[in-house]
């Protein structure tokens, strides 16, 4: 009895956590723009499939997913390192910094960034949406990778460098191979904050520029159901 | 090779577009046309700035409630024995955080609508039809929904580290169910508990999307408030203060939940 | 270890070559035109039309409302060519000085303009904007859900339709019902006037179901609602997709509007703008955007292109007698009301919280 209301209450649990997405992935085969079923058709895919910006923000999308977090990963690598040898006050202040992004609310650190570029006179577009993405999603990395720092033994990088190794190979033969887990687990949560951000891009977006979410948020403001419908499928 | 240095151009980085802009923020809500200032934060003190302030904190909180309510006994339940597949069910658990939360909260949107999917059925059904978005419940319900997996995974993985020896130690020292919930497994899954706490409660006080979605515009958070001045109002010095305040709420709720340590590098998070 | 060290190298290197063509996509062969428009304010097959035409590739984007735009255009570190503003935020960035003159001897086709569009009060002497579509704000009701004549605001405060009614999530569109269901004028700065309309929209507010953006054109042909603030424009669309709508301009008088397009200061295309801007007064390709949009056209040679029910109908083409009575206004330049403006929406609101 106990038994069955546990797997009942994962199951309801479940049920209402994807509902949503099966009704929907119905209705986006439904040849009419109201919740009321009128017929079997592939049109909105095809719309989907037709519609050049769209693409385009796909395109976007992923360039910004693939560069941030490749930078994201880099910058948050050698940082996680070097903040890893800091002692005392340093030490704390670094990781204290490396928490702000983190803690803070998304919308703080979307319009912060806009003010920054725009004081700067630096133009919004590209850039100014990897800048921002790099800098939401590197104290992610530097967190994943830091509890492998400490897990492992200094004392056999120290023995590579007295047998005569040089630092860059004994960073990859030794000091890489303990921390890979931790550097793929930070570009993986980097991929997927970049992919999945919308607030911060939206603050810093220019010209001609929108990301995937950008553009859902735009046609849902529309409330353009129908033609949002099969994203939810592509998505999953 | 000093190592330390190896830091560096995170620390250059971090500088520029993490300090700075906050810095920006703090300058730009005490100084209007370069003259210092308070009237940005007098400005926030009329009551209904404050009446906002105490809707999102009441919403967050009531949000954060059910979440845990809902995610504690589902963390027991996957931790128990009585379930087969219990990964694949983390899995779907865990699946929606990759999903954009945008579409998923519109999806929930269009089922709720009084004329929408779920109103159509129950009327189909003559079941009485519900207004469920357009004010707080639909609100409650996004944050809810979105956040969920961020309270179930800390407390699952708490729970899961808890020595299963000193829970049958209880029992075997003459505990009962309640007693070793109580007394062992409930402490010992508190760091799990206020990741969870945090991760829910944070993005629950400043979001401004699921009011935007959910709440039918009738709805007016503080995140809604911040956004509003950026991009209709264009008051950036009352946009700023604004965001400083609840940068304190959020810095303050933040330092009562996580004394010390939970949020350490070894947090429940990863 | 190293191929994974390798893969990542080439990956960012990919990225970073995907990233630098990105940067500098001109591959169309006259350049670019930066626009920055409405939402679905277009035929999107004119932008395509044009490219074909020019060989000006058309960097396209858009924005929600009038104050949305503001915030990305006024600090000028975005440079945009065309951007499609409303009549009183002309105004405003002809007083902030963000506007170019136009040189009209490069769009030829302005010609087309109706006169009645010309030396309108937001550009007084004709010289930074070109009027794109027009129209009036009135309120779209489902005339199987009412059974008595809607000719007023009134309908709006009336108790009986709790729950039925959708607002426009926009303080000046809000403030202007009020404002005119008292009988004032929707530009008044008398604060006693403006006191008065807010707290009749906090009376309203529990009546209101939502405050809406241009989701509420799906809700009201959806059946969500019985009434709506709404443009003609949008009032024509929802019209068309389900014939129980009706579109009334109230009888107290409402606001009458001019949607532009002009050119930033900053802009840095400007040749390939007037090519864009003179493109848009063509008439076959205006009547293709006000097909595609419902909004109306100012350019009578495009409306005589378009389908008779659409040409002479009065929610997109009232006649001049009803746009020019005495209690149809423009907004004017609302810089020094804005912070009154957005403090009287919050409390709004807020009232229900």
């Amino acid at each position: 009895m106990i038994k069955f209301i546990k797997r009942f209450y994962v199951a309801l649990i479940l049920l209402i956590m994807y509902a949503p997405v099966a009704v929907l992935m119905v209705f986006s085969f439904n040849d009419s723009k109201l919740p009321i079923w009128k017929g079997f058709t592939f049109k909105w895919y095809e719309n989907l499939a037709n519609d050049m910006s769209i693409q385009q923000s796909f395109v976007y999308t992923i360039i910004i997913a693939v560069v941030s977090s490749l930078i994201a990963t880099a910058i948050g690598t050698l940082a996680a390192m070097g903040i890893h040898q800091m002692k005392g006050y340093k030490r704390n202040l670094m990781l204290n910094i490396t928490y702000i992004p983190l803690l803070s609310p998304d919308i703080v650190i979307g319009i912060s960034l806009m003010m920054l570029f725009n004081v700067l006179h630096i133009p919004f577009g590209l850039p100014t949406l990897i800048i921002s993405h790099i800098t939401f999603s590197t104290p992610y990395v530097i967190l994943s990778i830091m509890p492998k720092l400490k897990q492992m033994n200094f004392n056999v990088y120290e023995a590579a460098l007295d047998l005569g190794a040089t630092p860059w190979y004994a960073f990859r033969k030794v000091i890489l191979p303990e921390i890979m887990p931790g550097v793929i687990a930070g570009l993986f949560i980097a991929f997927t904050l970049s992919i999945d951000d919308f607030v911060v891009s939206f603050f810093n977006t220019g010209a001609g520029v929108d990301t995937l979410p950008i553009k859902i948020y735009a046609m849902a403001r529309k409330g353009l159901t129908q033609q949002l419908m099969p994203f939810q499928q592509l998505c999953l | 090779m000093n190592k330390k240095s190896l830091a560096y151009p995170y620390v250059i980085w971090a500088g520029i577009f993490i300090i700075v802009p906050l810095l920006l923020i703090v300058y730009f809500s005490f100084f209007v046309d370069g003259q210092f200032t308070f009237q940005n934060y007098t400005k926030f003190m009329e009551d209904y700035y404050i009446k906002a302030m105490g809707k999102s904190i009441s919403l967050a909180f009531i949000s954060t409630t059910i979440c845990l309510l809902l995610a504690y006994p589902l963390a027991m339940v996957l931790n128990g024995k009585d379930i087969s597949n219990r990964g694949v069910i983390l899995l779907l658990i865990i699946l929606p955080m990759w999903m954009n939360s945008l579409l998923r909260t519109y999806a929930w949107a269009n089922l709720l609508e009084n004329n929408g999917v779920i109103n159509n059925v129950l009327a189909a059904l003559n079941l009485p039809t519900v207004k469920f978005l357009y004010g707080d419940g639909g609100v409650i319900f996004g944050m809810v929904y979105n956040f969920f997996p961020f309270m179930v995974l800390p407390i699952y993985n708490a729970l899961a580290k808890i020595d299963k020896g000193l829970i049958e130690a209880a029992y075997d020292l003459g505990a009962n169910d309640i007693t070793t919930f109580r007394k062992v497994i409930l402490p010992l899954s508190m760091p799990g508990v206020v990741t969870g706490i945090i991760m829910v409660f944070m993005p629950a006080l400043t979001t401004f999307l699921i009011t935007r979605l959910l709440g039918g515009g009738k709805v007016m958070l503080i995140g809604n408030i911040i956004e509003e001045q950026f991009t209709r109002t264009g008051d950036l010095g009352f946009g700023s203060a604004v965001s400083m305040i609840l940068m304190i709420i959020v810095l303050i709720t933040l330092a009562f939940m996580s004394r010390k340590g939970t949020l350490d590098e070894e947090g429940g998070l990863f | 270890m190293k191929k994974l060290t390798k893969r990542i190298l080439s990956a960012g290197l990919v990225g970073m070559m995907t990233l630098a063509m990105a940067g500098c996509g001109n591959s169309a062969p006259n350049g670019q035109v930066v626009v920055y428009n409405w939402g679905e304010f277009i035929d999107p097959q004119v932008n395509k039309m044009f490219t074909q035409e020019t060989g000006i590739k058309v960097v396209y984007s858009e924005y929600a409302n009038n104050e949305e735009m503001y915030a990305k255009v006024e600090p000028g570190n975005v440079s945009y060519d065309v951007i499609f503003p409303s009549d009183y935020m002309v105004e405003k960035m002809i007083n902030k000085g963000i506007l170019e003159k136009l040189d009209f001897s490069k769009i030829p086709n302005y010609e087309n303009i109706d006169v009645r569009f010309e030396n309108l009060p937001y550009d007084p002497n004709n010289e930074y904007s070109i009027p794109y579509m027009w129209g009036t704000v009135g309120i779209v009701y489902n005339k199987k859900m009412v059974s008595e004549p809607v000719d007023s605001w009134d309908i709006l405060w009336d108790s009986k339709y709790k729950d039925q009614i959708l607002m426009y999530d926009s303080e000046r569109d809000s403030l202007m019902v009020a404002l005119k269901k008292l009988g004032y004028s929707m530009n008044t700065r008398d604060e006693k006037q403006l006191e008065e309309a807010k707290n009749l929209l906090i009376e309203q507010a529990p009546l209101v179901l939502s405050y809406v953006g241009d989701e509420g054109k799906n809700k009201m042909v959806n059946e969500e609602a019985v009434f709506m603030v709404s443009y003609a424009g949008d009032a024509m669309i929802m019209l068309s997709e389900n014939p129980d709508l009706e579109f009334v301009i109230p009888k107290e008088g409402s606001n009458f509007y001019v949607d532009t397009m002009v050119m930033p200061k900053n802009a840095t295309n400007k040749d390939n703008a007037y090519a864009y801007m003179n493109f848009l007064c063509r008439p076959d390709i205006a009547a293709m955007n006000a097909k595609e949009i419902g909004y109306s056209t100012p350019i009578s040679a495009a409306r005589e292109q378009l389908d008779d029910e659409i040409k002479n109908n009065p929610v997109a083409y009232p006649s001049e007698e009803v746009t020019n009575a005495d209690n149809m206004e423009m907004f004017n330049d609302p810089s020094d009301v804005i912070g009154t403006y957005s403090s009287i929406w919050t409390q709004v609101k807020a009232s229900n919280n």
